[in-house]
């Protein structure tokens, strides 16, 4: 009846799932409660599970990841501590405890926290910058978001129902097989990212389509912002690349479900196969998370330099050059797979013409710095901790992206310290920089600077402490993913890193302080103009929070920099605009119902209950039936609402624009 | 299991390209990070003898340096990995002294299996060579895939179930080293080390003879009944080998795969074990 | 004092800073291109099938090969009956954009008709194959084969009940805009699954018969 699921999927005899399960289950039905009983719950739906605003969805999608940033560094915490103490030793956690560990937290990482950060980031932004009201598909952009967190949702009940996957956060065959993982966590694994990836795939199509054919009248390609093209190219690589995640876990699945042999040891299955697909989507998939980021600090840097962006036409060339770039390098994961001289050296000079563009972007920054006056707001230190970090953590790539290096470093704890100088110096300071950053536009007050530059210097330190020490032992032999070792020289370094995860620890106190503090004190950090940074592109002319239209008429572009053009000639205090009545998507739970049935689905087929599956699929269908019979989709705000909403920014304005116009 | 003490020709050419890469970079590097500092600090809104240039973002002149400045270092590197790739290929032949040994690896879970077939010994989780001798490895696996690497004398290479991959080392120093398994493998993963004796030529005659003459044999039904079941050995046996085409019969699956956990296959319930 | 308006053109960019544009896309335009760029990441996920076929192709386990498997006679069946729903198809898109409810429901009913005749035809040639033993847990080949032209009758599956959904939908609302948009974009898929399925036949059947 329930197929393979039983009571002895709960793990009564481990006392830290148990515990751990026992505290989130608690906590959650502590804010839940309190959401009820205090009456927040038709407010809930109605602002914000059925939203279609793609502001509401982009602070969902950073809410989501921020979560998932407290699971994944909790995963983090454990593996650093077991390490530190598993000198000839077990630790306290036994190999599969840990290998689910250190699995659960590569997935919940860069699925869970850098995609949907960035993606949030990207569904926040980018439509104010193009000066347009929504993107391309709102109600698919709410099904997009849904169904990621459908993923996270059953990654995280994979720690108190059954067990999540023990071969790393790349399920490689014939381990991930059912001869050697009979297990339900695998199964987990590919049903969570399956689903989600569709989530990921939707957004993916809805912002292109949005930078390609949402914009408002003069922003020609080459006047948007650059994190408009960053926000292409990501999403570019999210529509090219992701289908093959789905494929090649789609092949997995069928082998572990019903006897394929797509990677099977018998009957003709090749594992080399799955490296080659996984690695071709695994791949972009890096730079659809470093793109984002760089747009980010494109714009923070310029806005606190005061000056517009050096050389905006070598960094669109250079993100579109990554954005191709990026899918001819994909053999440098496995470069000691054996295929020969002259495939390793392709693939090796391929890999290396990727950091040329990507290093025409650091000195661009450098001199968008140059000439400027700098004011070192919370973003802009991220900014430039990024530019260091990332400069180091790209060295290291280019020297793994040489075969004979990546003969020694391969899998080492080299290699783990590389790709998180990256992925934390890129990505995450990105990420958190555009939190700092856009924070007032979507909320409508600034976050505290002390805490923030707290948390960007524990972090900071935090990182250098807990990942050079990882270069070190990984050249000395350390390979990753070890439950316990027996070799001395690595101790001490293991144990340094360890006070590295403790200051980092440090640094996302901060950061929860900082909210905390933020909104007790919101008055005095209240963004009254809607422009706190003296900021230079569109999404900056309207109030924070932005009305729900966005704009109360679509402005007219004639250059690059947009709004500080707008400032400059003091335009916008000119004769009031013709008011219109504006038609907006009307909200739709077709999302959140969607992503309901998904879960079943998912859950279903990871525990072999079929009934279940059927019912969750007719379920999924009938909700796009009914989403498909609505008669209303739209409503509309009268001319003279839109009228008082935007009278009332302007006057809020007016001091800031002619300051700035009289200069 | 330094690499920065490489033990054998590969490995130590390994390191140089390593070191030569970091520093051709850190040339680079180096320089643009005190840039970062230099103008972060210098146009500091506070510094008023600072210029500001607020209309100030194109120069045709620092865009050629800016796109230079990677594409020459690039170039150069590119031409180190080319060579490097080439000239450290795994399965490229080493010139050594003596007669070359040819040893054929099985990774199995969690244990190394390693077979002379022309000395006719097997042994489990040791590997002992004589110093100088050019080193034919063919490497498969029994189960998984996995990495064999001996950190001191040079490249990894991967091990997989029906294929047989190449490793060409030499050993330049007696004494005792240490191998691992480098890609993660299962839950007796760490516990997949192997100790790698360098010794004589004669030392290396001695031992195989009397290897040969010892009690226990290998062959495809002791693999089976001993080796392929999901164990973390105890000790390191050694073997007279009773099948020289044991590594052949492996490589090409005649002899299937190990089996998986010893739980019953496809329970899935709960958390297993 | 007056800024004179030198932001246009900061980075002579010449010619390509005259270029203008007017605006938002129309609804239709954009659903059109959103929808084109699905289709072209379902291709990507076609070509990774097409990639493991072509990589497995020889992996027969000691089992039947292409060549001993495939009836050519029932595959030019159903790419006539592909293609010809294709046409049908095309004819209920004018259909819609005449107006014509009764046109259009006959076209579109052809459609699924030999829509199901195509799945009719390939379920069985499936089920008979798995009764001869050369099912996709046979061989690496084999799983290939059913995968790769399984999902595209996967596909075509749900094209079929997207297609009795607009059936239902034009019946009860009649030719809405945001009704016609979906015809549009069922059109695309209809007929992106006829060329999907050329590359099917002609890798799959053909050249594999031909080995």
């Amino acid at each position: 009846m329930f197929g393979k699921l039983s009571w002895s999927a709960v793990p009564f005899d481990q006392p830290i799932p148990l515990l751990t399960g026992a505290v989130v289950i608690a906590a959650i039905l502590a804010v839940l409660l309190w959401v009820v009983v205090r009456g927040h719950l038709p407010y809930l739906w109605r602002e914000w599970i059925t939203s279609v605003d793609h502001k509401r969805i982009g602070v969902m999608y950073t809410l989501l990841a921020s979560v998932m940033l407290l699971r994944g560094f909790a995963d983090a915490i454990m593996m650093r501590a077991q390490q530190a103490l598993a000198f000839q030793s077990n630790g306290f956690l036994p190999p599969e405890h840990y290998n689910q560990i250190f699995s659960a937290h590569g997935t919940i990482m860069i699925f869970f926290v850098a995609m949907p950060f960035v993606i949030g980031l990207m569904n926040l932004v980018v439509p104010l910058q193009l000066g347009v009201r929504d993107v391309a598909f709102p109600t698919l952009n709410s099904v997009g978001f849904w169904l990621t967190a459908t993923g996270a949702l059953l990654v995280n009940v994979s720690l108190v129902v059954g067990e999540f996957a023990r071969t790393g956060w790349l399920p490689y065959p014939p381990l991930s097989e059912l001869t050697y993982s009979p297990g339900v966590g695998v199964d987990y694994y590919t049903w969570s990212l399956e689903i989600s990836g569709v989530g990921t795939l939707v957004a993916g199509i809805n912002l292109v389509v949005t930078v390609l054919k949402i914009r408002t009248r003069g922003m020609t390609y080459m006047r948007m912002p650059i994190f408009c093209w960053t926000t292409l190219a990501a999403n570019l690589l999210i529509v090219a690349a992701f289908p093959i995640l789905t494929a090649t876990l789609a092949m997995l699945i069928l082998d572990r479900y019903l006897g394929f042999h797509f990677f099977t040891n018998e009957a003709g299955g090749n594992v080399m196969m799955f490296m080659n697909l996984i690695w071709a989507w695994g791949h972009p998939e890096v730079y659809i998370l470093v793109l984002p980021a760089f747009g980010v600090f494109s714009e923070v840097v310029s806005t606190f330099s005061g000056k517009p962006l050096f050389g905006y036409r070598s960094m669109v060339l250079a993100t579109m050059a990554i954005c191709v770039i990026s899918f001819t390098v994909w053999l440098h994961h496995f470069f000691t797979m054996g295929a020969g001289p002259d495939v390793n050296a392709i693939f090796g000079i391929a890999s290396m013409i990727i950091a040329v563009p990507t290093g025409v972007k650091i000195y661009n920054w450098l001199f968008t710095m140059f000439g400027g006056r700098i004011r070192f707001t919370t973003p802009m230190l991220w900014a430039i901790g990024f530019m260091v970090t990332f400069i180091i953590g790209g060295l290291t790539g280019v020297l793994v992206a040489v075969p004979p290096a990546d003969f020694l470093l391969h899998n080492s704890l080299f290699l783990v310290a590389h790709f998180h100088n990256v992925i934390i110096g890129g990505v995450l300071f990105g990420a958190f920089a555009g939190y700092t950053y856009w924070f007032p536009k979507a909320f409508g007050f600034r976050l505290h600077e002390g805490w923030g530059k707290g948390a960007f210097w524990c972090w900071l330190i935090g990182f250098y402490v807990a990942f050079f020490p990882l270069y070190a032992v990984g050249f000395l032999g350390m390979t990753r993913r070890m439950q316990h070792y027996d070799v001395a020289a690595w101790t001490p370094w293991l144990h340094i890193a360890s006070v590295g995860a403790v200051i980092i620890l440090a640094g996302i106190i901060c950061q929860i302080m900082q909210l905390v503090v933020s909104i007790r004190e919101r008055e005095s950090l209240r963004d009254l103009t809607g422009d706190p940074w003296d900021g230079r592109s569109l999404e900056w002319s309207v109030s924070s929070p932005p009305p729900v239209f966005n704009f109360a008429v679509m402005p007219d572009v004639t250059g690059e920099d947009a709004y500080w053009s707008i400032k400059r000639r003091a335009q916008e205090q000119a004769r009031e605009p013709d008011y219109k009545p504006i038609e907006l998507p009307r909200n739709s739970p077709t999302g959140f119902v969607c992503a309901f049935f998904a879960t079943f689905v998912g859950f279903a087929m990871i525990w072999h209950i079929w009934w279940m599956v059927i019912l969750g699929l007719i379920g999924a269908y009938a909700t796009f039936v009914v989403f498909a019979w609505r008669d209303h989709d739209e409503y509309e705000i009268p001319a003279d609402e839109v009228a008082r909403v935007d009278r009332a920014n302007r006057a809020a304005r007016r001091d800031l624009v002619t300051a700035a116009g009289s200069i | 299991m330094n690499i920065l003490d490489p033990q054998g020709p590969i490995a130590a050419a390994d390191k140089m390209i390593l070191i030569d890469s970091i520093a051709i970079m850190l040339a680079i590097v180096l320089p643009t990070i005190a840039a970062i500092f230099a103008f972060a600090w210098y146009f500091r809104k506070s510094n008023a003898k600072a210029f500001y240039w607020p209309d100030w973002e194109y120069s045709g002149r620092l865009e050629l340096v800016v796109w230079s400045i990677p594409t020459l270092t690039i170039i150069l590197l590119g031409g180190v990995a080319w060579i490097g790739s080439h000239q450290l290929d795994p399965a490229r032949p080493v010139a050594g002294t003596g007669q070359g040994l040819t040893v054929e690896v099985v990774s199995l879970d969690w244990k190394w299996l390693f077979i002379y077939p022309d000395q006719r010994v097997a042994a489990v989780n040791t590997l002992t060579v004589p110093v100088g001798a050019p080193l034919h490895l063919r490497l498969t696996s029994g189960s998984v895939m996995t990495v064999f690497f001996i950190p001191q004398l040079g490249s990894m290479i991967y091990t997989m179930n029906g294929m047989v991959t190449r490793l060409e080392l030499r050993a330049d120093t007696v004494g005792d080293y240490q191998g691992l398994a480098a890609h993660f493998s299962g839950d007796g993963f760490p516990d997949m080390l192997f100790d790698v004796h360098v010794v004589s030529q004669t030392d290396f005659s001695n031992w195989a003879s009397s290897t040969v003459r010892g009690a226990q044999v290998l062959n495809g039904d002791v693999y089976k009944t001993e080796l392929l079941k999901q164990s973390v050995p105890k000790d390191k046996p050694v073997y007279r080998l009773d099948d020289p085409l044991l590594f052949h019969d492996i490589a090409t699956q005649k002899l299937p795969p190990g089996p998986g956990p010893m739980e019953a296959a496809n329970t899935g319930a709960g958390n297993v074990r | 004092m007056s800024i004179a308006v030198a932001q246009d053109d900061p980075h002579h960019l010449g010619v390509l800073a005259m270029v203008t544009h007017e605006g938002l896309a129309p609804k239709r335009i954009v659903t059109g291109y959103g929808f084109w760029i699905f289709l072209l990441s379902d291709i990507v996920m076609f070509s990774c099938f097409f990639a493991a076929y072509a990589v497995l192709l020889g992996q027969t386990a000691g089992g039947p090969s292409g060549a001993q498997l495939f009836n050519l006679r029932n595959v030019a069946v159903e790419t006539g009956c592909l293609l010809f729903s294709s046409f049908t198809c095309g004819m209920a898109s004018i259909a819609s954009e005449e107006r014509n409810y009764f046109w259009f429901q006959i076209a579109m009913a052809v459609t699924c008709i030999f829509g199901l005749a195509f799945l009719w035809i390939e379920f069985h040639e499936f089920a008979d194959l798995v009764a001869r033993g050369a099912g996709p847990s046979r061989s690496a080949f084999l799983s290939a084969f059913f995968t790769l032209v399984g999902c595209h009758g996967g596909h075509v599956s749900a094209g079929i009940l997207w297609l009795l959904t607009m059936m239902a939908q034009v019946f009860a609302k009649g030719f809405r805009a945001d009704i016609q948009r979906r015809m549009l974009c069922f059109a695309l898929f209809w007929h992106a699954l006829d060329i999907i399925w050329v590359a099917v036949f002609s890798v799959v059947y053909l050249l594999g018969s031909a080995v």
